[in-house]
């Protein structure tokens, strides 16, 4: 009988999982959003109208107006290519300074290790809001300096499983092979180790994915993210809660659009992490 | 972790005098901690392009010359950079943080203390609250594996990772004080507090704070009873229950006594490593409810560019953890009958 190759494994139980099928659909759906923003939005962001301030929602307005009567409808559309940015990009800057400080420190062991590792330690002990918002304190809060702040203060559990996977990988064979081939150290841990520790970093990547976007939904929501007049999910809902006792349109979908999205990525990651190794599931 | 794990089963907690050698070793592996901390905090400050005095460019044209002449005086900025940070950690160990920028003037430290009793209040009862409903559900959860109960548990858990806390409160800001007129949506007390009874005034601060202690335990309830479940479950396969079992011990029994002890271990450490989450948390519902806690405070200095109030709080906020870490650690090693903790 022929092997089923890792990959194919991968897909036959990822395939089987329905809460990860759903997942998946939720992630499809919003780049779908996100690209088609200037085609699907009914109305221009930037339109504002103050006769049309407030409205509930109408057939007009299916998500009802804010403050500046501009449709709601209309700024979430855009507010999912903010999401998917950030997201993304903070995301990549986590998983690269982890993914290199773990590989360093479970590579070389002894005094890199314990110093990178006590580094990660003291990191843990910041609530990491606050270090986030002294940060912004600094610099200008605006969506570059906020993808980045969350990137370099979320990188921590990302360095405890890539060191993880390289303490075990690095006394395998394959490894002792490559280096008797006369392979440099580099070369060993680019491209000998690190693509067999990808797998938990996948997992981590997306459930992080989805931590990202409630930070910058929540900073954006204080008013030191994404700044108007850029539509976020978060800065929609502070105009949600300027006018709580008038509009309750303005608190409920954006939110409702975070805890969608959110749980979609989270549903993802759940998946992977299934498909990748049944014996985790729990 | 210095306690050290035995694999056979030990029938003593650790005795008086082992329990000090051990806090004593536990307290000192905090001091590289704490240091790190303090640097950390340090070089956040430092962090902005050129040292804080550059501040003042094009880029960033809210700090004043007044505050620039402020930071220096206070960080004698003139000095190389390890010199202004043992200076300022000098100060620091005299707890003189130094004093707010903002139009009072106080001293930081004072500022912050009189903030932190409401912080600490909220979290606690919110821990507690976490406690009170998640493992119950994680263990029944565990024990009803798959039954109509623990599907529902598990999408409750889903969109409970998924719920933005600043929105839940949003919204039952808009069910319970708006639309049912049942409960306050800001501050720690009425405007006619002074005048009520004093069971009213009791009742008056629950009141006010029911939504935050909600709100603020709802994020912690999804992971622990999460966290509950698969430990009673992995507990649950292992032999030493299937042995009690085959001994014909009833279920009540081997649930409660033999696994469920078992299970809860690892938890204390999950609610120790919770707590940075929960002090970060305070900063969106404090200022979202208006409460007047540390989180609030930290706001606004962010807002308002209080770098002294900042420093402070970071560093407070990050020693808060390193406490709770130590709390559950020893409470860990207290509850852990196999643990024999060695000098």
């Amino acid at each position: 009988m022929e092997r089923e190759t890792p990959g194919r494994l991968f897909w036959r139980r990822f395939r089987k999982n329905r809460l990860a099928a759903s997942g998946t659909l939720i992630v499809l759906l919003l780049f779908l959003v996100a690209a088609l923003a200037p085609y699907i939005s009914p109305y221009d962001i930037g339109d504002i109208n103050t006769k049309n301030a407030l409205q509930p929602p109408s057939r007009d307005h299916l998500l009802g107006t804010d403050q500046l009567g501009r449709d709601v409808l209309s700024r979430m559309i855009w507010g999912s290519r903010i999401s998917l940015l950030v997201g993304f990009v903070a995301v990549g800057i986590a998983i690269v300074i982890g993914t290199f400080l773990g590989a360093l420190a479970g590579f070389y062991g002894k005094w890199v290790d314990n110093v990178i590792m006590r580094f990660v330690d003291i990191m843990l002990c910041f609530p990491t809001f606050f270090l986030i918002l002294a940060v912004i304190a600094i610099l200008e809060p605006s969506i570059w300096n906020i993808m980045i702040v969350i990137g370099v203060t979320s990188w921590m559990g990302v360095t405890r499983l890539v060191r993880a996977e390289f303490l075990s990988l690095k006394e395998r064979d394959f490894v002792k092979a490559a280096r008797a081939t006369g392979a440099k150290n580099p070369r060993i841990i680019f491209l000998h180790i690190l693509p067999n520790a990808l797998s938990p970093i996948w997992v981590s990547a997306t459930l992080g994915v989805a931590a990202a976007i409630l930070t910058e939904s929540a900073l954006s929501f204080l008013g030191i993210g994404v700044q108007p007049p850029t539509p976020s999910w978060g800065n929609i809902l502070t105009a949600g809660k300027d006018n709580i006792e008038i509009a309750w349109w303005l608190s409920l979908y954006p939110g409702l659009a975070i805890l969608i999205t959110v749980l979609g990525y989270n549903l993802l990651g759940e998946g992977i992490r299934d498909a990748i190794d049944p014996r985790l599931k729990t | 972790m210095s306690a050290q794990y035995k694999g056979r089963t030990h029938r003593f907690a650790p005795t008086g005098g082992l329990l000090f050698y051990y806090l004593i070793k536990r307290f000192a592996s905090m001091i590289p901690l704490l240091l790190g901390i303090t640097v950390i905090s340090f070089l956040v400050i430092h962090l902005a392009p050129g040292a804080p005095t550059g501040l003042q460019t094009d880029l960033n044209p809210k700090i004043t010359a007044e505050a620039r002449v402020r930071l220096e005086k206070i960080y004698a900025l003139d000095k190389p950079l390890h010199t202004q940070y043992l200076l300022w950690l000098k100060r620091l160990i005299v707890l003189d943080l130094g004093n707010s920028f903002s139009m009072d003037g106080r001293p930081v430290t004072d500022k912050i203390i009189e903030r932190i009793p409401i912080t600490i209040l909220i979290n606690a009862l919110s821990m507690f609250l976490i406690i009170l409903i998640a493992i119950p559900i994680g263990v029944i959860s565990a024990c009803y594996q798959d039954s109509f109960f623990d599907k529902f548990t598990t999408v409750f858990v889903f969109i409970g990772f998924a719920v933005p806390t600043f929105w839940l409160a949003l919204l039952l800001m808009i069910l319970f004080g708006v639309n049912l007129g049942w409960l306050p949506i800001s501050g720690l007390k009425s405007l006619n507090y002074e005048y009520l009874p004093a069971f009213g005034m009791l009742m008056d601060r629950a009141k006010h704070l029911i939504l935050p202690i909600f709100v603020s335990a709802f994020g912690g309830l999804a992971g622990l009873s999460r966290y509950t479940r698969s430990n009673m479950l992995e507990v649950i396969r292992q032999d030493y229950i299937i042995t009690a079992r085959s001994k014909g011990l009833a279920e009540r029994v081997v649930i409660f006594k033999h696994a469920l002890r078992n299970a809860l271990l690892p938890v204390i450490t999950i609610l120790g490593l919770s707590v940075p989450g929960l002090i970060g948390g305070s900063v969106i519902f404090e200022t979202i409810f208006a409460i007047p806690g540390m989180g609030q405070l930290f706001y606004m200095s962010v807002m308002a560019r209080d770098y002294p109030v900042i420093m402070g709080i970071l560093v407070i906020g990050a020693v808060l953890t390193l406490m709770g870490n130590l709390i559950a650690d020893i409470s860990y090693a207290l509850a852990d009958p196999r643990i024999k903790i060695v000098k």
